[in-house]
């Protein structure tokens, strides 16, 4: 486990650097109706979003692949879609339009069980807000997070006791929400998200409601749980903690603005976050 | 589709059952107060029925203890509507008829009142009637003396007295020895009767001895009423012979009753009101059944972002809305439990205070619980479908 925060972002960078090298060389491919690619945990294929009536529309026509073992910021200013394509990210929207690949099965192709059963198994959620239930203790609102495995209480328990330990809170086991520290609750939230031990992890501005220093802190858990091999996508709208992950993703206007993968060389992304 | 992931969503059951209790238990004073209109609704209906199976239960057993094979056979009407008199033989002829264990008569002395003392103006007979009793009365209607005693040999020729419950309460005598003035003598009160629930006719009656009864007359007095017991299985068919062994010529001028009918009867009209009350006890429940449908609707609605939080973590739609049903069946059982033991209680309260069995069938328990099921089932399924309904999306909204 790495220590320090610059220690850390180097030794991101050169791991996705490595498998940026294979992203560059299939991202042409994936605009295509093909098979996803063999390692590609998600797919988008010109996914558009509309709501309402008129459309408004959220994502115009969005394609992106995300690699196992990446760690992704997407970027972009209120409005700009971003939070869209999280819910698609995650199976909890669907596309108006276009195919999303999850592990390589087809979102549209997917009943709400199906999509449940992906979401329970195979992707973890960290949101702003923490979404902890006040009055239950860390453990239990960890414990939550293996509800709709269908474990047992006490092999939940257990589990998040060690979720809690790998996020720095194993002393804080029988506290509840409302005795932490915004920094804590959002750990807690993240042990929640990993202790199914899901490949993917999705976060929605999850330093959003803390102060630097607490961001700072799950920002470098992020990484860690990324040197695991948790395949992380972050929406945020700080630059500085965008700088500091491997790649990024811009989005304006639905449309999918810049991808430091797309633009040029690793060499790009590691000199990004070392400035 | 054929999983790639293999693994499904699941929720165990236990888990589903923990989920419903604390959603309840998040919101107490809410819970409590719409389980209460259940509570009430199945209260009511159980209180109702179980008062009036108690007191059928009482019946029940004041007719197993007095028997129903007793006949009273009276004056009939003639073709003039007219009373006929019976025969000073009607005991006897009565005896006769087979299947008759024990025969009793009275006859009333219509030109006689009794008074407490003779400062009583006259006319004001308290609606008393006087009449003379054969000794066999007290057995043949099973009843007892509740102070005193009954007609000995020796008494029934003297001015003694014994008093219906009814009687002894409206001349205020409490007790034997006391001085009553029937007719124009003063009788000696020897006894006092417990109410007679098969002859409710002779607690409003001051009785005395034959002997004593000719003496007052002047004659022999006749029978008005013959009190008839039957061996059990020949009821129907002495109620046949009676009539005619007593008045052969004109049997029809002999009516008989048999007094247990009339008890039923009346417990018969007591059922028609209490299927009444049921009825009201169970717009009660449908009252309940609605605030338990109101307060899932608005604790759906309150709890958007926990239900996008779950669905986030994995649960399908079934799982949320086994969730919200669990919850409303869960708040309307709370609710039937607490009106079960209302209303027993209720029923326990009344009937032990009226000196009753307390009797509240099973069938009605289970049928309370299984209503309050089903309530809770119908009050649960539209909140727990808007629940599932609910997207997912609203998790991640600000």
């Amino acid at each position: 486990m790495s220590t320090a925060g610059a220690g850390s972002t180097a030794g991101a960078g050169s791991t996705a650097g490595a498998g940026s090298t294979a992203a560059g060389g299939s991202a042409s491919d994936a605009g295509d109706a093909g098979p996803g690619a063999p390692d590609a945990v998600i797919e988008l294929r010109d996914v558009v979003r509309e709501y309402g009536q008129p459309p408004t529309v959220a994502l115009a026509g969005v394609s992106l692949t995300v690699r196992r073992g990446e760690m992704l910021a997407v970027v972009g200013p209120s409005g700009s879609g971003k939070s869209t394509m999280l819910n698609v990210l995650g199976t909890l929207d669907r596309p108006t339009s276009g195919t999303v690949l999850i592990d390589g099965v087809d979102v549209a192709s997917c009943s709400d069980d199906d999509l449940s059963a992906l979401r329970s198994h195979r992707i973890g959620f960290v949101f702003q807000q923490f979404h902890l239930t006040e009055g239950r203790t860390t453990v239990d609102n960890v414990a939550d997070g293996l509800l709709y495995a269908g474990v047992p209480l006490r092999e939940r328990r257990e589990r998040a006791e060690e979720a809690l330990e790998r996020v720095g809170l194993g002393h804080r086991l029988r506290h509840r929400p409302g005795q932490l520290s915004g920094g804590e609750r959002q750990r807690v939230a993240i042990a929640r998200a990993v202790v199914h031990r899901p490949p993917l992890l999705l976060a929605d501005e999850p330093t959003g409601n803390l102060d630097t220093r607490a961001g700072a802190g799950v920002v470098e858990l992020l990484h860690e749980l990324h040197h695991e091999g948790t395949t992380i996508v972050v929406i945020t709208h700080d630059v500085q903690l965008s700088l500091d992950l491997p790649r990024r993703v811009t989005i304006r206007d639905g449309h999918l603005a810049d991808d430091s993968h797309a633009v040029g060389a690793p060499v790009l992304v590691t000199a990004g976050g070392a400035s | 589709m054929s999983r790639a992931h293999g693994s499904r969503s699941v929720l165990r059951w236990s888990d589903v059952a923990r989920l419903g209790v604390s959603g309840l238990a998040a919101r107490p004073t809410r819970a409590v107060l719409s389980a209460l209109g259940i509570a009430i609704g199945i209260a009511a209906m159980i209180a109702v029925v179980g008062i009036s199976t108690s007191s059928q239960a009482q019946l029940q057993s004041t007719l197993d203890e007095l028997g129903t094979n007793l006949l009273v056979g009276s004056q009939g009407q003639n073709f003039f509507g007219e009373k006929v008199p019976l025969p000073t033989t009607a005991d006897e002829a009565a005896a006769r008829v087979p299947g008759v264990e024990s025969v009793a008569a009275t006859g009333t002395l219509s030109e006689l009142h009794a008074y407490r003392s003779a400062a009583v103006p006259e006319g004001r007979t308290n609606g008393l009637t006087v009449a003379t009793a054969t000794p066999e009365l007290l057995e043949v209607l099973g009843g007892r003396v509740s102070a005193g005693r009954w007609f000995t040999d020796g008494t029934a020729r003297f001015p003694v007295a014994v008093l219906g419950a009814e009687a002894a309460e409206r001349l205020g005598v409490t007790r034997p020895g006391a001085h009553v003035l029937v007719g124009e003598v003063v009788h000696v009160v020897g006894g006092i009767l417990d109410p007679l629930a098969l002859a409710p006719e002779i607690d409003a009656s001051v009785l005395l001895g034959e002997g004593d009864g000719a003496t007052l007359l002047g004659e022999a007095v006749r029978p008005t009423s013959v009190y008839v017991r039957a061996v059990e299985s020949e009821v129907d068919t002495v109620r046949e012979l009676v009539p005619r062994a007593v008045s052969p010529g004109e049997p029809s001028d002999v009516a008989v009753t048999r007094p247990s009918d009339a008890l039923a009867a009346k417990q018969a009209a007591d059922q028609a009101f209490t299927g009444l009350l049921v009825g009201l006890g169970s717009v009660a429940l449908l009252v309940g059944g609605i605030g338990v449908a109101n307060t899932m609707v608005i604790s759906v609605l309150e709890r958007r972002r926990e239900i996008g939080l779950r669905r986030a973590l994995g649960a399908a739609r079934r799982h949320v809305r086994r969730q919200f049903l669990v919850e409303a069946l869960f708040l309307s059982l709370l609710g039937g439990v607490g009106g079960i033991v209302l209303g027993v209680g209720v029923t326990a309260v009344f009937a032990i205070a009226n000196g009753w069995p307390v009797a509240v069938p099973p069938v009605v328990l289970g049928g309370g619980l299984v209503a309050t099921l089903a309530i809770g089932a119908l009050a649960g399924a539209w909140p727990a479908m808007r629940a599932a309904r609910i997207p997912p999306t609203v998790a991640l909204q600000g």
